[in-house]
């Protein structure tokens, strides 16, 4: 086996992982092109930036942005308003961050006071089990039965998603801190408030976290689900209605769209993370693993 | 010399499905101010649970502990806990200035005392460092520091060795030595280590082995301040092959009881 320096393999595979992923792409073009894929199902990637390009200089993925100056300047704060709520992009990321903070707010609360009491845990455990293993997007119909088909049961049915996850994964967090971290925090004087902000909230906030980077999946998943169904703008609105007029470009391009949401979203509260939890160990080793070793076959 | 802690006949009962579980039984230790006792005895005796018991962490199921308070400005009792009870969460100094914080002490005064206390263990230069930037050896460093930071009557202190590597435990040994001798505070030190005990303690309790109770025990004649050159003397020896020989069937018999 030829010997292999560190910096070696790290920049052989950052080259991979952005090469690959473009010849992959290059080959898409390529198979469309000679016609060995069919271009009303599977548009080239030129097709998709294009129809991405025309959505967003229309005003349909980003809402008609050139009026906002002149209507700000008018002071017609509505009319601004409604510019924001014609964009697909704009629609979907307020349902998702509105429902995302509607849950995952009080299911910490909850969260932390079922991980301390265990009266509340005992009784609520069945209860929250219960509906946790439900799909949430199954109570769509009785969320729009309450709340009406307006855009209450859209961020409702977000937020009731995101606050099981958030709860029960607070739950485990406060349960899962070392006793001997409570003990040290009793013998050193600590009042409940003073264990709850020195001891237990902090020795809890890796796994809360957890919690919020699923909570936040989840949320994209659901919210796509219900614009599917029940809605007249949103990514999935788009989505859909790309479909139902066979206008598959946009229906990729709206794909697109959900996929730098989703990776924006997790980078996002990654960096969230990083600064709230300057503790975690978080080196950049490149980890060994079995392809490294002489039985692999590269 | 007063009397600093006083346990008369403690005895800790755990219900189990099996029936109860004597963790200790009719335990008694009086400690005088300003000695250092050391408690041995082979694991699972309930060594750990009479130093929580000390600590106000567990109550006992019968018997009486009291702490006799002196000071009224400093706080009564603390343990150090072994090095993975720091927390992980706060950097070096604001683990050490953790007794200080609850204790309201204001956060110049706290820091100036804290890290008075690293530069005593040799960590000023990692005051501002995460635990998980330390070695095993550094955070129990943090960890005594703690406790002496927040200058409590008493300490107790739970097999605060008992994970480090023989080297290191050394080192530590020799710090901890230095800095008690410095402050003479009452010290009940729980260890599985009768070497660590001679070196370190005036006084060894043995204790039998699960459910713990009293033994015996051995005054430990060596003057201070002691340096570890002590463990290579013949009188040393003597004193800890003593020792042995009436731990030896009490761990037998506590590994009789685990198999």
């Amino acid at each position: 086996m030829k010997p292999i320096s560190n910096l070696d393999t790290e920049t052989r595979d950052r080259i991979l992982s952005v090469a690959f992923p473009i010849f992959l792409l290059a080959l898409w073009e390529m198979a469309v092109r000679v016609a060995w894929l069919d271009a009303r199902f599977f548009p080239p990637p030129s097709a998709v930036v294009a129809a991405l390009g025309k959505l967003i200089a229309r005003g349909d993925l980003l809402g008609k942005l050139w009026l906002l100056p002149g209507l700000v300047s008018a002071g017609d704060w509505s009319g601004a308003q409604k510019v924001i709520e014609e964009g697909h992009l704009w629609v979907s990321l307020f349902r998702i961050l509105g429902g995302f903070l509607l849950g995952a707010v009080p299911g910490v609360l909850l969260g932390v006071l079922m991980g301390m009491n265990r009266t509340l845990r005992v009784s609520l455990d069945p209860v929250v089990s219960a509906v946790y293993v439900l799909p949430k997007i199954a109570i769509l119909p009785l969320v729009m039965l309450i709340f009406g088909i307006g855009e209450v049961s859209k961020i409702m049915i977000v937020g009731i998603a995101s606050f099981f996850l958030v709860l029960i994964n607070t739950t485990a967090g406060v349960r899962d801190i070392e006793p001997v971290f409570l003990e040290a925090g009793q013998n050193y004087g600590a009042n409940q408030w003073q264990m709850f902000w020195h001891v237990i909230i902090p020795g809890a906030l890796p796994i809360i976290f957890a919690g919020l980077r699923l909570s936040l999946g989840t949320a994209l998943i659901v919210i796509i689900a219900a614009e599917f169904v029940a809605a007249q703008y949103g990514l999935g609105y788009l989505v859909w209605f790309s479909w139902q007029t066979l206008l598959t470009e946009n229906m990729f391009a709206g794909l697109v769209v959900i996929m730098i949401l989703g990776a924006a979203s997790t980078i996002g509260l990654q960096a969230i993370e990083r600064r709230l939890i300057p503790w975690r160990r978080d080196d950049h080793q490149v980890p060994a693993d079995v392809s490294d070793t002489r039985y692999s076959g590269a | 010399m007063s009397v600093k802690i006083k346990a008369t006949n403690v005895t800790k009962v755990y219900p189990s499905r099996s029936g109860p579980v004597y963790a200790i039984s009719n335990f008694s230790l009086e400690v005088q101010e300003g000695e250092f006792v050391c408690l041995v005895g082979p694991s699972g005796c309930g060594k750990s649970t009479f130093l929580r018991i000390l600590g106000g962490l567990v109550a006992p199921s019968s018997g009486e502990v009291v702490l006799i308070p002196g000071k009224a400005d400093a706080p009564l009792q603390n343990i150090v806990f072994q090095e993975y009870a720091i927390f992980p969460w706060k950097t070096v100094i604001d683990n050490v200035a953790f007794g200080m914080e609850m204790r309201g002490v204001p956060r110049p005064l706290r820091q100036e005392i804290a890290l008075d206390w690293l530069r005593k263990v040799g960590l000023v230069k990692f005051a501002d460092c995460y635990p998980y930037q330390l070695s095993g050896g550094m955070k129990q460093r943090v960890s005594i520091a703690r406790a002496f930071a927040n200058n409590p009557e008493i300490m107790l202190m739970d097999e605060p060795l008992g994970a480090l590597d023989a080297q290191t435990r050394v080192v530590l040994q020799r710090e901890l030595l230095r800095l008690w001798e410095a402050s003479r505070k009452t010290v009940v030190y729980v260890t599985h280590s009768i070497e660590e005990a001679v070196l370190l303690g005036d006084r060894v309790v043995l204790m039998t082995a699960h459910p713990g109770t009293n033994k015996a025990e051995f005054p430990v004649p060596f003057s201070r301040p002691r340096e570890f050159a002590l463990t290579s003397t013949p009188e040393f020896g003597r004193l800890t092959y003593a020792i042995w020989q009436d731990l030896q069937g009490e761990v037998e018999r506590a590994m009789e009881q685990q198999q």
